[in-house]
């Protein structure tokens, strides 16, 4: 895993961007693993590209998936990873994304594309056009919201039951006997907003 | 189909048209809760469609609110018959992104108890599919085995399943000798099951015919499709991240990677049962190694807890102890991608940490998806009863797939 050494990794960076400049926005290679930014509208033709190119052949998806970051201004990060049996690398995509941005499909390149950006459409609702079956894949028949948004809450909105009376599944709304738990950790002293009685610290503040 | 007296009134042929059915999710061959909707033409499916899902826990949501050794027991409930190659993962993902290394003791610790996990999965995996197909006797020889593994996993961590065993840094708790002495003499009897299985089904006449040239995966299938593990080497493809991408010090070890050559379900089968023997002789060597190679099993450190008998005089071990299990640890801002050859093949996190002691996002890659999602493609043309042992030849675990 830590074996694919930096020189190697930067050969190929520099292979790329060599052929391909115009795709690119960037390259980064940190802990071992090459990052290039794609420029979406290209990003067929790219993936396309690196499957075939001699040097790369990188034949294998291996994932794809998406990060939320709700207060940077593209909001999302579609993340590829492939793989390249024959050359023994690995490398990693990233294209940044707005809410309402279309992802081209990567589907006619990679069938395996299929599924996985059905995944990212359910959980970020990120839309990919071209796409030759866009179903919600993992949540529920008739799921609403994107649940690996932030603004999602953990808890969901809606929960289930069997309804004896109905003698059928019923949706309620979530009603929590305690709220969610989630502590933290990362501010322990900053409790109180208040000034504190007795506190003669508080005016140094 | 449409009833009689719907036909052509010309020439009086029955119009025909292609049956939908459900397979599953309470199918018992459907390996958990899986949903087909099949298309068949007669009994030749022309259509698979895979509904799935119906296990989604939301793991990977889950995970963005609890600190990183609180995440590490939902990776035993993944794909559940291999519990610790998962924790392996993001173990390996934490132990990258903040630069520590597991200690040796530790490091032979995991490969012994990854290569019990592949034979747990390989023996389940051999054995249901060949009830699929209609064998009873091989699920009940193979569960003998699987419960004496699952006592040696109980021994190690105290739970036959959700193990919680690897930690970042290394392994929770460090094996008593009487059990290694165990393991050992199991890896010397247990060749002698394989060849007991052997027996019933490799050459079994109904096995063959259910398996032989039953959804042959091609090389480029294998490629395009995104396949991993079994499913490729099942093709000839000698892929074992073990041996290309080597982690936990496995370029020590000495195995061979078991190919295949037609990509049916029957040489899947074969390439299976040649694993469980090659992971027979990496346990016979761990164990060699753990006999010589004593010391800490725990990288101590931010990471890891204080020793025990260190908290009882050490007020600092005990804030430590006190911050690390509730508060957990940091880890740096980055991203990693770290796989493990698990027994289905890649099984992989992706880790984006932001320096809390939070993961920012963690995506979990199990193989498993990609097999399944390969269904339509395999199943089209072939018949009904196929399905079942298609399905089986898959290795898919509900646990991963849905997550």
């Amino acid at each position: 895993m830590t074996d694919p050494s930096p020189a190697r990794l930067a050969d190929l960076a520099a292979h790329i961007e060599a052929r391909r400049p115009d795709d690119l926005r960037g390259t980064r290679i940190a802990a071992g693993e090459l990052t290039l930014e794609v420029v979406p509208g290209n990003l067929v033709a790219f993936v396309e590209f690196l499957r075939i190119d001699r040097t790369c052949r990188f034949a294998t998806l291996v994932d794809i998936t998406a990060v939320d970051h709700p207060d940077r201004m593209p909001r999302f990060d579609v993340v590829y990873h492939l793989l390249s049996m024959h050359a023994n690398q690995r490398i990693r995509l990233k294209v940044a994304v707005r809410e309402d941005d279309l992802v081209p499909s990567i589907t006619s390149v990679h069938p395996s594309a299929n599924w996985f950006e059905r995944e990212v459409f359910d959980m970020f609702g990120i839309l990919f056009s071209g796409h030759p079956d866009l179903r919600r894949i993992l949540t529920d028949y008739g799921f609403r919201g994107h649940p690996l948004r932030k603004d999602f809450p953990t808890t969901g909105y809606v929960e289930v039951r069997y309804d004896e009376a109905v003698k059928r599944v019923v949706y309620e709304p979530v009603k929590l006997v305690q709220d969610y738990r989630a502590f933290d950790f990362l501010s322990p002293w900053e409790g109180a907003r208040h000034i504190l009685p007795g506190d003669d610290k508080a005016g140094a503040r | 189909m449409d009833g009689a007296g719907r036909g052509d009134v010309l020439t009086n042929e029955q119009r025909i048209r292609n049956f939908n059915i459900n397979f599953g999710p309470q199918h018992p061959a459907a390996h958990g809760v899986l949903r087909l909707v099949l298309e068949l033409d007669g009994e030749v499916v022309e259509r698979c469609d895979p509904h799935i899902g119906l296990l989604h826990r939301g793991t990977e949501k889950l995970m963005e609110s609890r600190t990183y050794l609180q995440n590490l027991p939902y990776f035993d409930r993944l794909d559940y018959v291999a519990p610790m190659n998962q924790e392996h993962a993001w173990c390996l993902a934490i132990e990258r992104l903040t630069g520590i290394a597991p200690p040796p003791r530790a490091s032979i610790i995991r490969v012994l108890y990854c290569e019990i996990g592949r034979i747990l999965s390989h023996l389940l995996n051999v054995t249901t599919q060949a009830m699929d197909v209609g064998a009873l006797t091989p699920p009940l020889w193979g569960f003998e085995e699987r419960e004496k593994l699952m006592v040696f996993y109980e021994r190690a961590c105290g739970a036959r399943l959700h193990a919680a065993y690897f930690r970042p840094g290394g392994v929770h708790q460090d094996l008593p000798p009487a059990l290694i002495d165990d393991i050992e003499a199991w890896a010397h009897a247990f060749p002698n099951v394989l060849d007991d299985i052997d027996t019933l089904l490799t050459e079994n006449r109904i096995f063959k015919q259910r398996n032989v040239d039953i959804a042959i995966v091609t090389e480029e299938d294998a490629l395009a499709w995104g396949f991993s593990g079994v499913m490729v080497r099942g093709s000839g493809l000698a892929w074992d991240l073990r041996r290309a991408q080597p982690y936990e010090g496995y370029e020590g070890y000495d195995f061979k990677v078991a190919v295949g050559k037609n990509g049916d379900c029957y040489d899947r089968y074969l390439v299976r049962m040649a694993e469980m023997r090659e992971s027979v002789k990496i346990i016979r060597q761990a164990i060699d190694r753990l006999r010589v190679t004593k010391g800490d099993i725990l990288a101590r450190g931010k990471l890891t807890p204080p020793p025990r008998a260190e908290m009882k005089t050490s007020m600092e071990a005990l804030i430590h102890h006190f911050k690390l299990y509730t508060e957990g640890f940091r880890v740096p801002a980055g991203e990693v991608y770290a796989a493990v050859e698990a027994p289905k093949g890649e099984f992989g996190v992706y880790l984006v940490a932001d320096g809390t002691n939070r993961p920012w996002r963690a995506k979990l890659r199990a193989p498993g998806f990609l097999h399944l999602q390969a269904m339509d493609h395999l199943a089209k043309g072939h018949l009904l009863a196929d399905v079942a042992a298609i399905i089986g030849s898959l290795d898919i675990v509900f646990g991963e797939i849905d997550r």
